[in-house]
């Protein structure tokens, strides 16, 4: 009887666990939610990669057939860049924004959950394509009219992809508004906008160019749909259509959306260089408006994509222009990181190590990246792989290896616990080997003429030594990975003993608890200068160290890993109460995208609009739902 | 003037600009709405008279009619600032017949939408008739879409206004209202100079 009481009230908790993590509006939990979604996405889309390397191990290999490899690689680059990248750094935003600028949330914390309802939904919608046997298959850029054209992509698969980053960029957005109103109006007093955080700034900037950069792809998405579903002619050349357009439109997002994937870890490593070199950031205000130049820039290069398009020569030499000037502002990031580390005290502990690693591999991306911006450079380079190694280098060199970064930094602020160093420097060695490894020789193969996207290539052409080779850099790459997942359980099964500020820090997250308690701060600092922890801890050229302070300090910062529950909140604290809507929403409005799909095919046609229509009711009865709920705990249900 | 001021922070609420989250969500929404209907007109100009066939434009596009339609949509953002000050000044009757008042131009505007589309149909410019079809009903009937969500939110506000649910006390959040629907306003008249008064 006792034992099964125990069991009832055990189920009773799960449940009550489950439904706490679903309806969720704390911005720490919803990181987290980030965070594991993404990494799970990043091993499964890993993994597609590895079936690729397979195929390209050696000539001539029938592993993938032409059709599968097309699709293997679509989802490949497409889930990397929308369900992996963006998502992972919106992990940070919420795990580290708010507790950076001093406040006890974002400023939508249920729009915040909506946005990662929408993501993970939309996500899964699109990879559940490979269940049916359509996944997207015409890359991640999906050009017109092989896109847009039903003769020529048969199926659903390109209707998954298109109606899926619909609900994927309704998710950005939505996160993009929630956080550039967060850090405008919620800073703590004291925190202008130039003693913010620099990793702060980036996520501002991320957040503007989101706006502005998403509605092009949001327009040209729905140019495909019309032209798929209602036999429209946007890009039928037969009917005075240009599929160019697409192309035009896809860049003027698709390169600010490179800065909106890399500046975010650009500021995980203006945190992380500074905190273990012991240094200040050298030239704070520079590399953050070497951010500004880089993301006013990123909308004036996207035709750099479109060099052998055929737009002229004046357009070419004018984009030529612009996107070697976006190689300042990068440079001037590089010099700045580096000068922060001249001199310092470093210690290299993994973060640090993936931080550093990731400045070298900036530079080698880089300047590749000006390489192609020389236009007959670009003739030859243009769709080989040497592409693929210039885009990796920043992708995975520069991105994953900051977010790695960002990880092992974090983590005692996620968990109260802090990674295996051990296995955290294998983890770095093994990735950095690996990385290397795969993407160096790409570019060899690929200035020998090797094109990207073919699913193989014949033996006399001489590649069959360097594929092997990256094949193999690739497997010990995604391997290197393991060593993450074992040192999270290895270090999550361990008490949770991490202090507040266990690296030494310089920000506002270092002086609350790890992992923080619900409402982050008891008393919402205030703020005297950049380093706005550390110039408390030690003061700086012009604030003495806060003496008086330090006893009250300290007594905050002991670690207590017993997070106060609602009872015993600090006076003056509201918390924001869960909330169902966000997920109704979120459901209602993928429905809308997979009745969408669903009309487009042959068997499940009629049920389409009916599914659209019970999708567009949940949507707008879940709106109807989140404006009477309250926002607030204990608030009455007063008003809309 | 205490809307253009900003001092009607939500009780409770406090903001490093002293503007309200709602009202920068809205401003900075609209930023990105303007890159959406940017593109879309762009897309238009990008194939304006590449149309292979007819219908063309001078044959259908019918201006008196959408300048009156125009004009009662730019009445609908008169009436919506005479609801927001009546809510100011507490005058909840004046306050909910203005806000009828919007609602009603503005589904006349959407009415008139719908009957221009229909002529045009007979006309034979369709979605799929040119290019000029395509890109015409594509930018003007998103357009319509936001002026159809605007009727929806503004129709919720009402309605909760006849039970008591939205008092003087909100007159932020109705300000945010109001700047949606200017804007879906403003959009109308680029969409108006640009497609039907710019000669082709």
């Amino acid at each position: 009887m006792a034992e099964a009481a125990i069991r009832l009230e055990q189920a009773e908790y799960r449940r009550s666990a489950l439904v706490e993590w679903l309806t969720t509006v704390d911005h720490k939990k919803i990181g987290i939610l980030y965070y594991w979604t993404s990494i799970v996405y990043l091993l499964l889309a890993g993994f597609l990669g590895l079936l690729m390397r397979i195929q390209l191990a050696q000539p001539d290999m029938h592993f993938l057939g032409p059709k599968t490899y097309n699709e293997v690689m679509t989802m490949h680059g497409t889930m990397m860049i929308f369900a992996v990248a963006m998502p992972l750094n919106a992990a940070f935003f919420n795990i580290a924004v708010p507790l950076m600028i001093g406040a006890r949330d974002v400023a939508f914390p249920r729009l915040n959950a909506f946005s990662y309802w929408s993501f993970l939904f939309g996500s899964l919608l699109m990879w559940s394509s490979f269940l049916f046997g359509h996944a997207p298959d015409a890359g991640w850029f999906g050009y017109a009219n092989l896109s847009s054209s039903r003769l020529y992509s048969a199926g659903p698969g390109l209707d998954f992809w298109d109606l899926g980053l619909q609900v994927l960029g309704i998710s950005s957005i939505a996160g993009a508004l929630n956080f550039f109103v967060t850090i405008v109006n919620m800073r703590a007093p004291g925190m202008s906008l130039m003693r913010m955080p620099v990793y702060v700034w980036m996520v501002l900037i991320t957040a503007i160019l989101i706006l502005l950069a998403f509605p092009s792809l949001t327009v040209g998405l729905f140019m495909i749909m019309f032209d798929r579903y209602f036999n429209t002619n946007f890009f039928n050349p037969l009917h005075g259509g240009d599929p160019v357009i697409w192309q035009h439109l896809f860049w003027i997002f698709g390169h600010p959306e490179v800065y909106i994937l890399v500046l975010p870890p650009m500021g995980i490593i203006s945190e992380v260089l500074p905190t273990f070199s012991r240094k200040p950031l050298f030239g704070a205000p520079f590399v953050i408006f070497a951010g500004i130049a880089i993301a006013f820039l990123s909308f004036f290069v996207w035709a750099h994509h479109m060099f052998t398009v055929g737009l002229g020569p004046v357009p070419n030499a004018l984009f030529a222009a612009s996107t070697m000037l976006i190689g300042i502002p990068t440079g001037v990031k590089v010099f700045n990181w580096l000068a922060t580390m001249w001199g310092g005290s470093l210690d290299f502990k993994t973060p640090m190590k993936f931080a550093a690693a990731a400045v070298w591999m900036l530079m080698m991306g880089g300047v590749t990246g000006v390489m192609h911006a020389t236009v007959p450079l670009d003739y030859q380079q243009q769709d080989s792989y040497f592409i693929v190694a210039h885009f990796h280098y920043v992708i995975f060199g520069v991105i994953v290896s900051a977010l790695l970064a960002g990880t092992y930094y974090w983590f005692p602020k996620m968990y109260g616990r802090l990674l295996d160093e051990r296995l955290g420097t294998w983890h770095f060695w093994l990735t950095f080997i690996g990385t290397n490894l795969t993407f160096f020789p790409m570019h060899f193969v690929g200035l020998d003429g090797m094109p990207r996207r073919y699913f193989t290539y014949s033996a006399e052409t001489g590649w069959g030594t360097w594929n092997l080779v990256i094949t193999i850099g690739a497997f010990i790459l995604g391997l290197a990975q393991v060593l993450l997942l074992i040192n999270v359980v290895k270090t999550l099964r361990q008490p949770a003993t991490a202090s507040a500020d266990p690296w030494d820090g310089r920000t506002l997250e270092w002086t609350i608890p790890s992992p923080p308690p619900v409402y982050n701060f008891a008393v919402i600092p205030t703020v005297r200068g950049r380093d706005a922890y550390w110039i408390e801890k030690y003061g700086d050229g012009h604030h003495a160290p806060a003496a008086t302070d330090t006893t009250q300090r300290r007594e905050v910062h002991e670690p207590h890993h017993d997070n106060p529950g609602h009872g015993t909140l600090p006076p003056g604290v509201h918390l924001p109460k869960p909330s169902w809507w966000p997920l109704i929403v979120s459901a209602g409005l993928t429905a809308m995208a997979a009745g969408m799909i669903m009309y487009g095919t042959e068997t499940l046609g009629p049920l389409g609009f009916p599914i659209v229509g019970l999708g567009t009711f949940v949507v707008f009865f879940g709106l109807l739902g989140w404006h009477f709920e309250p926002a607030i705990e204990h608030e009455e249900a007063h008003v809309a | 003037m205490s809307h253009a001021t900003g001092h009607t922070l939500p009780a409770g609420e406090h903001t490093v600009t002293g503007i309200s989250h709602n009202r920068l969500l809205m401003w900075t929404f609209l930023a990105s709405d303007c890159m959406f209907f940017g593109s879309l007109i762009w897309v238009y100009f990008a194939y304006r008279g590449r149309y292979f066939e007819g219908p063309y434009p001078r044959e259908v596009l019918d201006i008196p009619y959408t300048s009156v339609s125009a004009a009662v949509l730019l009445l609908s953002s008169f009436a919506i600032v005479m609801a927001l000050t009546a809510l100011e000044r507490a005058d909840m009757r004046g306050f909910r017949g203005w806000l009828l008042g919007t609602i009603l131009l503005g589904a006349l505007f959407l009415g008139g939408q719908y009957y221009e589309f229909t002529t045009f149909y007979h006309e034979g410019l369709t979605l799929t008739s040119n290019l000029f079809g395509t890109t015409f009903f594509v930018l003007t009937g998103f357009h319509g879409t936001h002026v159809f969500i605007g009727i929806v939110w503004l129709l919720v506000q009402w309605l909760l206004s006849l039970f008591g649910k939205l008092t003087p006390a909100h007159v932020e959040r109705f300000f945010v209202t109001t700047l949606y629907w200017h804007f879906v306003d403003i959009v109308w008249i680029i969409i108006f100079m640009l497609v039907y008064l710019m000669p082709y």
